[in-house]
């Protein structure tokens, strides 16, 4: 429960929590996943990646982080996950596929241990 | 005056609508969930009110992280159904109650419930996925009109179980002293465990989920001393919005009875959870 990042904070492991100091991380790239709700946007977006994200002022980690489709490092730096879902499916990527990149287990055993009921703690 | 005849508590994950929305409610992978469905919606089709209100949250479709309101309450006349990036659900858009909407907002803010007031707002799977698990087949419109009351549960820090426990207890008192007779119904959405992000993503608790569906009949202040914390911990990062159902369960009286109730995993990442009560009083 002591990190530098702020009264309150939790440290639950394997469990990012999205606070006031990560949104605030992440609130350019958090618009810029907002933003592709729109067709037009996402057109813009496919034609020019790079482009599109210094137009939402996005730090260099970030765009990297989203032209790498590097989901983890999206999360890391700020994103929240129903607006990095917004990406996701853009690319045609479930949650589940999501939850096979964050648990290192792949898409196919994820989704089997949801299917066996989920997974448990320990 | 108006009266809260049911309590609806039930997820609200879109794959759920989604599933509805694509015709494969009978495909293995769905059918045994939406079977769990089947007493409550008979019951629901038999129980309609005149209004009801949703308690819910947005996903990045209706507001974004430019302002996130703890409470908020929707006062429109209509509310159209958001397109989250691919074209909006085949539903109809929901009709508001524009005056139970005014005076939940001026009994609320009295009794210290500072509500974020709606004037337009588009609703999300959060909400019409609620709708669809009460009415599968809507038509041209839902059975009655339907207010929204959000609670931030994206952003830390959410509002405390016992805050939302306390918020529902005055949202039943509101309702109560409306000068009108109304039936209502109040549904509370969300959860049950799940984790979306981090290594411990598909985390599902069932004992935790099994526990919070016997208490929030019969001792829900057991549910409203949990702390954000434990909440976390218990039911996962995103589990943490079953709090919504404890806001239903406040504008209910004491003692309920119980109509029915079920619980599946998976939908999608999530263990999906429905209970729904009566509130009339038993007949003697
Ligand atoms: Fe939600």
């Amino acid at each position: 429960m002591s990190t530098p990042t702020g009264a309150g904070r939790l440290d639950l492991p394997g469990t990012p929590i999205f606070d006031g100091d990560t949104s605030r991380r992440g609130f350019r790239m958090n618009k810029l996943f907002m933003s592709l709700r729109d067709a037009a946007a996402r057109e813009r977006f496919l034609a020019d990646e790079a482009a599109y994200c210094r137009e939402f002022r996005l730090s260099a980690e970030q765009e990297q982080a989203v032209l790498a489709r590097d989901w983890q490092a999206m999360i890391d730096l700020g994103g929240s996950i129903f607006y990095v879902y917004k990406l996701a499916m853009m690319d045609g990527r479930s949650m589940q596929y999501l939850g096979g990149v964050f648990t290192g287990m792949g898409e196919d055993d994820f989704l089997a241990a949801m299917r066996a009921g989920g997974r448990r703690d320990g | 005056m108006a009266e809260v005849i049911w309590g609806l508590a039930t997820s609200h994950v879109p794959s759920i609508g989604a599933a509805m929305d694509r015709g494969k409610t009978e495909d293995p992978a769905w059918q045994a969930l939406f079977d769990g469905y089947a007493p409550a919606r008979a019951w629901l089709a038999e129980h309609r009110p005149d209004v009801a209100v949703l308690v819910y949250n947005d996903h990045a479709n209706g507001i974004d992280l430019d302002f996130i309101p703890t409470f908020g309450l929707g006062t429109a006349e209509r509310y159209e159904v958001a397109d989250e990036g691919y074209g909006r659900r085949p539903v109809p858009d929901v009709l508001g109650h524009p005056e139970l909407s005014f005076h939940l907002v001026e009994s609320l803010v009295d009794e210290g419930f500072d509500l974020t007031v709606f004037q337009e707002l588009a609703v999300d799977h959060g909400f019409t996925v609620p709708l669809s698990v009460w009415t599968p087949d809507p038509g041209d419109a839902w059975p009655c009109p339907v207010i929204p009351l959000l609670v931030n549960v994206i952003q830390y820090p959410q509002p405390t179980a016992a805050r939302c426990y306390a918020l529902g207890q005055a949202l039943g008192r509101a309702i109560r002293s409306f000068p009108g007779d109304l039936t209502v119904g109040v549904l509370g959405t969300g959860g049950m465990s799940h984790q979306l992000a981090g290594t411990r993503a598909g985390f599902i608790n069932p004992d935790f989920d099994a526990m919070w569906m016997e208490a929030v009949e019969k001792d829900p202040a057991r549910l409203a001393a949990l702390s954000r914390e434990e909440l976390i911990r218990q039911a996962g990062s995103e589990g943490i919005e079953l709090i919504m159902w404890l806001v239903m369960r406040g504008a209910l009286d004491e003692q309920v009875t119980k109509v029915h109730s079920d619980y599946f995993v998976p939908a999608s990442n999530t263990a999906a959870g429905i209970a729904l009560f009566d509130n009339r009083a038993p007949e003697a």
